[in-house]
């Protein structure tokens, strides 16, 4: 008997989930709860400077006037924001001198995850530098000195907010002002840590940075932010992976990410997003409500990659403001929902430039009974002439009760300006199968074939250290079927 | 709350306005009443709304009505005028006021066409049967306070060859003319209707219209609609279409002059087998805002359903397009297939285009297509090289965009009535 449609859909169903261990360690915590007081007692756990606390009060008394947005196609019950934890960080908060300080527990959940920090320390040729954020505290940044020498700051934010508050003063805020929606508002206010980047004037990073996420607390939301300024001419690649354990609770994940891309200035940012899903019935997982957004001066160039195959519920679209000429803001996306899973993603791309040119590669998949969704916005403004602008948004279809949606506005005010947007929906053709049964090749593997083929154009935008990596996640998620 | 609710602009703005003397069902006519005074206009935060501002509607002084004793016109004006094609009935309305003296033609077997004015109850029990009212302030002002419309019932089995064409003008300062028509196509039935609308010496007046469509099963209906009034004109179109099984439905919309249109095309494919075919060409200047707002939705499996929307915009014109294309859970076997196309013209011209699909069936081929550019300066340096003048050029080449939409257009008469009529407006010479 070949492979069928029915037990591919049950494989999906089955597959598990397969970072889903707690980390016994001990943690710090704030009671549960969200008022002025809790902000203080964060800002004070961070050692923060007085401007510090007023920005995070002033985002918090803005907070307060708002209402959770409800124009996304996703279905949820709201967060009780009074049922949360805000402050969580691994109790042994003092820094680590050298690697062998960390918690061995620690080393372990990071060897789990197939983060192989300790090995990076000894073996010199791998390239990749690691801010590990457990529960939003930072706990290990590797690599740091090397890239100190090229003048490469690379720490995470509380420590960017004690060093370099001028740099964090400039840009932060700059790109997503704490008015611009709920859940930006409420990271200003609680943010507890994240990472900060800053590359030099015309040096090029000679290694991929990564921050590695990590939801451990029950009960806690993590809510950190990533800032990223690239000077005049410079380069940088930014990874991000998130994980968290199996709860039954809906854990709330709310970031912010600002890049900052000055004159001839390029960043390539690829995220690997696998919060824990849900169980099969829909129960638990985490609510991912993330803002990104990037600014690109002139020549630059902001690329965003993303892999997205967890969370319960995502609400995220990195976007780009193109505002220098000739500017390049690039969008590459693989979503995959199975079970209860719904996501609601995709990208903004803001033409006020001349000559700004911005791609958009959707790629949804849907399986079990889940929801995908596509929303994107290209706007061109009067003075941006002769924008350019492609939007591919094709969505796969694996099971007939999952649902897969395009929502894309585009506004266009200047008659130089060229749009092309085309989406399709559909699912793995039956003369696919077929063409591929003819020449040998198994149900099995002619599936797997097809959806690496379909996703190619985005996981080839990958770094290498990544593609491996999110190929795996991509398996995992569509685990008996794709091999 | 209660506050702002009494300040609403509606209640304002619909209190000078007859209520409707039209026999509607009286749940239909409190359910629009008590809408009307719970809502306001919408804004551009409602999403159905957001790339079309209805302030200048709302701001319009309804207090004085002109009196509906008709403009001086004779049949020999329209039929020269107006009249699209010379064959079939053609039926005259004048601020949604039926005028019997302006129409003529002759009545075909197999069909009972006449004003609602002049229907019973029973006719019009099926009125506002599929027809949104919660949070629609122009559906529930409509509903409340029509004045006439046409009642075209096509008896099973009939084929009505020619076309039946109905005229609307507007007149007057400050008109508010709701309008709203009931067609029923009955099964194996076939039939085509035109509707035209125009203004004469009409100033800051608005067309409030409705259509209600049903199609029985293996039934064939064709609209063809053309938008003609004049600048510093309002008006809002809502199509409401419910198709049976194995029926064909085709409506063609072209939006050639008004200030602000809107068209709202609400089709529900309740049957398998389906064919549901939209199109559309706007060619806009000035000040001009055309708003084609589509829904298709398809609730049963193996249908087809084909979307083609064309736009020029000059000046500081505004196009939008919004489609929507649903297909529900367990209608396989669709093929959806939209596209929109919007060339600019000048730089304070405008396109909002906004093409979605929400898909809850996996056996479908679903796909949409938006672009927006310029004319191709190669093609016009080809065309010039072959010594046609520049302007000719540009000419051409809007009229052969355009051209794919009108080629959709099956009645000779109409396609030719629409394309002369271009030609007028935008003194194209080829």
């Amino acid at each position: 008997m070949g492979y069928t449609e029915n037990e591919l859909a049950k494989d999906l169903e089955n597959q598990e989930y397969k970072f889903g261990f707690v980390t016994n360690i001990d943690s710090d915590k704030a009671p549960k709860g969200l008022d002025e007081s809790i902000i203080r007692f964060i800002s004070a756990k961070k050692n923060e400077p007085e401007w510090m606390l007023e920005y995070r009060l002033k985002a918090f008394a803005i907070w307060k006037e708002m209402t959770e947005p409800t124009w996304a196609h996703v279905h949820y019950n709201k967060p009780d924001f009074q049922d949360i934890t805000y402050y969580s960080a691994p109790k042994q908060t003092k820094k680590y001198e050298s690697w062998d300080d960390v918690d061995p527990e620690m080393k372990e959940t990071m060897a789990k995850l197939g983060i192989s920090l300790e090995e990076q320390q000894r073996l010199t040729g791998t390239n990749v530098a690691v801010d590990f954020v457990m529960d939003s505290v930072s706990v290990a940044t590797s690599f740091k000195a090397k890239l100190g020498e090229l003048g490469i700051i690379f720490c995470s934010f509380s420590e960017a907010v004690q060093e370099h508050p001028e740099l964090v003063r400039k840009y932060m805020g700059s790109v997503v002002p704490m008015t611009d929606n709920f859940y930006a508002a409420l990271n200003c206010a609680v943010f507890t840590d994240g990472s900060f980047c800053y590359i030099p004037k015309g040096v090029k990073c000679p290694m991929e940075l990564s921050t590695y996420f990590r939801i451990n607390e029950g009960g806690t939301g993590q809510f950190e932010r990533t800032l990223v300024v690239a000077d005049q001419g410079s380069y940088v690649s930014y990874l991000e992976g998130c994980t968290a354990p199996q709860r039954d609770e809906n854990q709330l994940h709310a970031a912010v990410v600002e890049l900052i891309a000055l004159d001839d200035a390029e960043i390539k940012y690829s995220t690997v997003q696998n919060w824990y899903p849900g169980d099969k019935e829909g129960k638990g997982g985490v609510f991912n409500f993330v803002t990104k957004r990037g600014i690109c001066e002139r020549n630059a160039k902001i690329s965003w990659t993303q892999v997205e195959t967890g969370s319960a519920v995502t609400w995220k679209y990195p976007s780009c403001i193109l505002k220098g000429d000739n500017s390049i803001g690039e969008f590459y996306s693989v979503a995959v929902t199975n079970n209860y899973q719904q996501a609601d993603t995709g990208t903004k791309m803001v033409h006020l430039g001349k000559n700004t040119k911005s791609t958009i590669i959707s790629k949804g998949i849907s399986a079990g009974k889940s929801q995908n969704s596509y929303r994107g916005l290209v706007q061109i403004h009067k003075n941006a002439a002769n924008a350019r602008n492609f939007s591919q948004c094709d969505s796969l279809l694996m099971t007939d009760e999952c649902g897969a949606h395009t929502f894309p506005y585009i506004e266009c005010k200047n008659s130089s300006a060229k749009i092309e947007h085309e989406a399709t929906t559909s699912k793995i053709g039956e003369d696919q199968i077929f063409y591929c049964l003819q020449r040998g090749i198994s149900e099995e593997k002619a599936i797997s074939l097809i959806v690496n083929g379909y996703c190619k154009e985005v996981l080839n935008q990958l770094p290498m250290e990544f593609a491996v990596e999110a190929q795996k996640l991509l398996a995992i998620s569509l685990e008996g079927s794709v091999g | 709350m209660n506050e702002l609710i009494q300040e609403s602009k509606v209640v304002s703005f619909v209190e000078h306005l007859p209520k409707t003397m039209l026999p509607f069902n009286n749940d239909l006519l409190s359910k629009a009443s008590d809408v009307l005074k719970s809502i306001d206009f919408p804004t551009t935060r409602t999403e159905a709304w957001k790339y079309t501002r209805v302030g200048r509607i709302a701001s319009i002084s309804t207090a004085n009505q002109v009196t509906r004793e008709g403009k001086n016109l004779s049949r020999e004006d329209i039929n020269s005028t107006y009249q699209i094609s010379k064959a079939g009935l053609t039926f005259v309305f004048e601020n949604g006021v039926f005028r019997s003296d302006l129409s003529s033609g002759e009545f075909p077997v197999g069909a009972t066409i006449k004003p609602l004015t002049g229907c019973d109850k029973d006719e019009l029990a099926l009125v506002g049967k599929s027809l949104q009212l919660e949070n629609e302030v122009f559906h529930s002002m409509n509903t409340a306070f029509a004045v006439d419309g046409m009642y075209i019932s096509i008896h099973d089995k009939a084929v009505i060859e020619a076309p039946i064409q109905l005229i609307h003008l507007i007149t007057g300062k400050n008109t508010v003319s709701n309008l709203r028509n009931f067609i029923q196509i009955g099964k194996f039935a076939k039939a085509e209707i035109m509707q035209s609308f125009f203004a004469l010496d009409a100033e800051t007046s608005f067309t409030n219209v409705i259509t209600e469509v049903n199609v029985a099963e293996n039934a064939h209906l064709t609209i063809n609609k053309l938008q003609y009034e004049t600048e510093g004109n309002y008006h809002i179109a809502t199509e409401q279409v419910d198709q049976a099984k194995d029926s064909t439905f085709t409506i063609n919309t072209m939006t050639l002059d008004g200030t602000l249109v809107r068209n709202n095309l609400n089709i529900e494919v309740n049957g398998v087998n389906c064919m549901t075919n939209l199109h559309g060409a706007y060619v806009l200047k000035s000040n001009q805002h055309v708003d084609n707002h589509t829904i298709v939705d398809h609730k049963q499996p193996h249908c087809e359903s084909n979307e083609l929307y064309k736009g020029v915009m000059d000046e500081k014109s505004t196009g939008v397009f919004n489609g929507k294309v649903f297909v529900r859970k367990d209608a396989q076997k669709i093929n959806a297939f939209q596209s929109n196309g919007n060339v600019l013209l000048s730089d304070d011209a405008t396109v909002d285009s906004k093409p979605e699909l929400e898909i809850y069936a996996d056996d479908v081929k679903c796909s949409h297509g938006s672009t927006t550019g310029q004319l191709d300066e190669e093609a016009v340096f080809y065309l010039r090289a072959r010594g046609i003048s520049e302007k000719s050029a540009r000419h051409l080449m809007v009229a052969a965009f355009i051209g794919d939409v009108l080629s959709k257009i099956e009645n000779d008469e109409f396609r030719e009535y629409t394309h002369s009529h271009l030609q007028d407006r935008f003194g194209w010479e080829f």
